[in-house]
């Protein structure tokens, strides 16, 4: 439970308040008290002070029982605990608790302490340090005592009686001791009230901050873990709902984006593979299926030279022929298909070849009702593309664009811009050497789907081949060795033993020794033997930085397609066009610029119209 | 070196080294056969083949291979490729490196025997112009070289570039001098689009035999030579100037260049 950002905020505030409302009580407390009780000690001063000046006409008059009067009957009064007269030498000799009368105080007892300190005893003191607050027993109640000095005068050493010398200056003392059994009430009600007001106010904003925090920081990040848990577990269309426009919100927007890309980045390398493997397929097939189909071509056409006096024969064996062609010809067009060849690249205006695509089906378009309008950044370069290849790609889309707005007519918008990616991360070695040219792709050891870089291990007669990732920057490297590398291993290529230990290099960050590869027509790649490390430099990549691409986006106004056919249009043989269309468009057109090392993608809306968006690379990669 | 057969076949499939032997044997050529590029390589090495009949794709290696080993030991040897991965990049690239011819397979018994026929004659070509040049005849002249600014395919056809960047196409003297007296032209029609590597036009000889001319470029024709058309025998007087064949607006030329072979160089 604390593991929760929530739990973990209302009990920071929690505990802030609970601090701050008790250092704020504790302090408010104190200072009632103080007040209440300062009151008190004003009080009983002036009690005392009236005690003195009442019973001094008898004093004078010496007139001991009127004195003691006067204190039994101030000394019956409610809070008044007890009022004593003490005299020089501390005996007590009047009292309103007549059992003390004439006993003795101690001069160390607490009460005199404040004045008899040191040996010859103070004569004149503040209120306070005559003031003490005391228990009688630890479970009575608190009771305040003030002791007010007797000074000797002028009457008292000229009266009849000449009790005092005329030399003394104290004569004794008054003490009054008053209960604060009513002041200790108060202060304690006062106390709790102040617990309630704390506790209430800890939980009012415990509750508060709870429900806020809920609400704008629990809830939006469970659906934000949530996302993050769907798109680990594999499902890339899974969007976060609106979580408003704050930080979280944000978050949730740019993850949805993420996602968005990712599944896109995924399509692309599915797509790659996908289409790669069919173009594998039909190369296999072509082969394989060309060569038994020479048997029959050249033992049916061998018969037919051999029968010619055999018209029977004959017309049978044209048919073995005519169709074996037939076949030749669907096998050559399956091979176009898969694009084996190559593309043809030369230097060539973008904005040249789709303006010749547009004349090409512009007929076609105005029959539909369908208008062009093109846009084009000024100063787009000349990109190193299969010009052919290229416009086929765009006549294909103007007539699916136009397809889809068959019904209603439209426009079809082509905007060129140039655009700056990154290439770290992306770009693939798609084709590494060693010195003496032998390939070390590996078709057999996949890293993330792509053939990675083979390595031959030579070490203390063992040997064992290592992988590396060929994608530049993700470091996905495969040691499968049963022994270890040392200092005297050699890396090699698998197929001649060359070495491809670079020389007078060593991995900047572990020391081990560098290994480097020839990639074709894009420099060297080099990168760390040891497993732990994960330093590499390809200097062709670096140097390019950033990716600057050209934009193509063709968008239209048509019916859109659903988002279900969005991921599959690529695929080959996926059409919405029924009879009309073989499916194989979208997925030719996908093919083409994959292998002009560009990346096609799809935005729709139903309803509202489709947009292409083509991105290719200003500098070629051949 | 012994000359054992006429013919060597290197090919993995049994089936069909039996059918290019049968086929052969119908002209009555003899046929030895390889069915790796190791066995080849050792056959070649030990006996003399005028003609080698080599598949790209094998086993243990590819048709390159072989023709990179006939270069190497400068054997006298001529090569016709063959495969079942007929790609035009195939078919160009074996021309450029050397082979004399290139088909794709399936392949007819017509298609085959004339590709024979021709590198028999091809051969025999050779084999005089040897001995002239070893008795110091040189002055005599068994074809006519193509003019230096010329480019061509392997040593069948050439191009010429315009100065309006339009490109003519032609046959080479010595690639009629492999043929009979030729009869009849086939011809593509004008706007027909045309390939690299794969055949534009077909030459019909006095001995019944069709001969495929593969196109040295990419293209849209744009002019059939009328002349050609009215006298076929003008593509063998006069091969390099009035017996061109079509007018082209090239395609890629850029791209497709690199596998011509400068005339003014002295390769064969």
């Amino acid at each position: 439970m604390f593991k929760k950002i929530g739990f973990r905020l209302i009990f920071v505030v929690a505990l802030t308040s609970l601090i701050i409302i008790g250092v704020f009580a504790y302090f408010n407390v104190k200072a009632q008290s103080n007040s209440l009780i300062t009151e008190v000690e004003r009080h009983a001063n002036q009690l005392a002070e009236t005690v003195i000046s009442s019973t001094r006409y008898d004093m004078m008059l010496n007139q001991r029982e009127r004195i003691q009067q006067t204190i039994n009957s101030i000394g019956t009064q409610p809070k008044i605990r007890d009022v004593r007269i003490i005299n020089k030498i501390g005996e007590i000799i009047y009292s309103s608790d007549s059992t003390n009368i004439n006993k003795m105080v101690d001069k160390r007892a607490e009460s005199c302490y404040a004045c008899h300190a040191e040996d010859k005893p103070l004569e004149q003191i503040s209120i306070t340090a005559r003031t003490r607050i005391f228990k009688v027993h630890p479970d009575s109640n608190r009771v305040i005592g003030i002791i007010s000095p007797i000074y000797n005068e002028k009457s008292c050493w000229q009266a009849e009686c000449h009790a005092h010398p005329k030399n003394q200056k104290v004569l004794g003392v008054l003490d009054v001791s008053i209960s604060l059994a009513d002041v200790d009430k108060t202060i304690l009600r006062s106390e709790w009230e102040i617990v309630i007001f704390a506790l209430v106010a800890i939980l009012a904003v415990g509750l508060l901050i709870g429900y806020f925090v809920r609400k704008w920081v629990s809830l939006p990040v469970n659906d934000l873990l949530g996302g993050t848990q769907q798109v680990s577990a594999g499902n890339l269309n899974y969007t976060i709902k609106d979580l408003g426009d704050d930080e979280i919100g944000k978050l949730g927007h740019s993850f949805n984006n993420m996602t968005k890309k990712l599944s896109e980045a995924r399509m692309q390398l599915f797509q790659s593979d996908k289409m790669a493997s069919l173009g594998r397929l039909a190369a296999g097939v072509a082969h394989e299926i060309n060569n038994p189909l020479t048997g029959v071509l050249t033992y049916s056409s061998f018969l037919l030279k051999r029968t010619k006096d055999n018209p029977e024969f004959q017309e049978d064996l044209k048919v073995i022929v005519r169709e074996t062609l037939r076949s030749r010809e669907i096998v050559k067009s399956l091979l176009d298909f898969s694009r084996q060849s190559i593309p043809k690249k030369s230097s060539a205006d973008l904005n040249e070849i789709i303006d010749k695509a547009i004349s090409v089906i512009e007929n076609q378009l105005s029959l539909n009702k369908v208008k062009i309008e093109k846009h084009s950044e000024p100063g787009i370069p000349n990109l190193t593309v299969d010009a052919n290849q290229m416009q086929q790609v765009f006549i294909n889309l103007f007539v699916n664009a136009s397809d889809a707005m068959e019904m209603t007519g439209g426009t079809v918008n082509i905007k060129l811009h140039r655009i700056t990616l990154s290439p770290y991360g992306t770009t693939q070695i798609k084709k590494a050497a060693c010195s003496k040219r032998h390939n070390l792709m590996d078709n057999e050891f996949k890293i993330d789907g792509l053939p990675a870089l083979k390595v031959k291990v030579l070490s203390d007669n063992k040997e064992g081949i290592i992988h590396f990732d060929p994608v530049y920057g993700k470091r996905r490297n495969s040691f499968n060795l049963d022994f270890k590398i040392n200092k005297d291993s050699k890396f090699v290529c698998p197929e001649c033993n060359v070495s491809l230990i670079q020389p007078d290099k060593s991995c900047p960050k572990c020391g081990s020794p560098v290994l480097v590869f020839e990639v074709e027509g894009q420099g060297i790649y080099e990168v760390c033997s040891s497993e732990k490390s994960d330093w590499e430099k390809w200097e062709f990549v670096d140097s390019a930085g950033l990716k600057e691409c050209v934009e193509i986006k063709i968008s239209d106004t048509g019916s859109g397609i659903n988002q279900e056919d969005l991921s599959k249009i690529f695929e080959p043989f996926f059409s919405t066009k029924g009879q009309k269309g073989n499916g194989l468009g979208l997925a030719v057109i996908w093919g083409i610029i994959d292998n002009h090392n560009g990346t096609i993608s799809v935005e729709s809306e139903v309803g509202k119209g489709t947009t292409f968006i083509i991105r290719l690379p200003l500098a070629q990669q051949r | 070196m012994n000359r054992t057969s006429d013919i060597l076949v290197i090919d993995d499939e049994q089936v069909i080294i039996d059918a290019v032997i049968k086929i052969c044997s119908l002209d009555n050529y003899s046929v030895d056969t390889a069915l790796d590029v190791k066995t080849a390589t050792e056959k070649i090495t030990k006996n003399y083949y005028p003609i080698i009949i080599c598949d790209i794709m094998m086993p243990d290696g590819s048709g390159f291979q072989i023709l990179e080993e006939i270069r190497r030991k400068n054997l006298r040897s001529s090569l016709i490729m063959t495969t079942g991965y007929s790609t035009v990049e195939n078919a160009v690239n074996s021309l450029y490196k050397g082979a004399i011819d290139f088909i794709p397979k399936p392949f007819t018994v017509d298609e085959l025997l004339s590709s024979v026929y021709r590198a028999n004659n091809y051969q025999r070509i050779k084999e005089k112009q040897k001995q002239l040049y070893l008795q110091k005849l040189n002055d005599e002249v068994l074809y006519v070289p193509c003019p230096s600014k010329y480019l061509r395919l392997g040593y069948s056809t050439w191009i010429f570039q315009e100065r309006e960047g339009s490109v003519l196409i032609g046959v080479c003297d010595l690639f009629m001098k492999t043929l009979e007296a030729t009869q009849e032209i086939e011809f593509q029609d004008t706007e027909d689009e045309i390939a690299q590597g794969i055949s534009c036009a077909s030459l019909k000889c006095s001995n019944d035999r069709n001969h495929k001319i593969l196109s040295p470029i990419s293209g849209r024709i744009v002019e059939v030579n009328e002349k050609i058309k009215k006298y076929p025998s003008l593509i063998e007087k006069d091969p390099y100037f009035e017996g061109w064949i079509y007018r082209v607006i090239p395609a890629n030329l850029d791209y497709e260049i690199k596998y011509l072979i400068s005339c003014s160089s002295d390769r064969l």
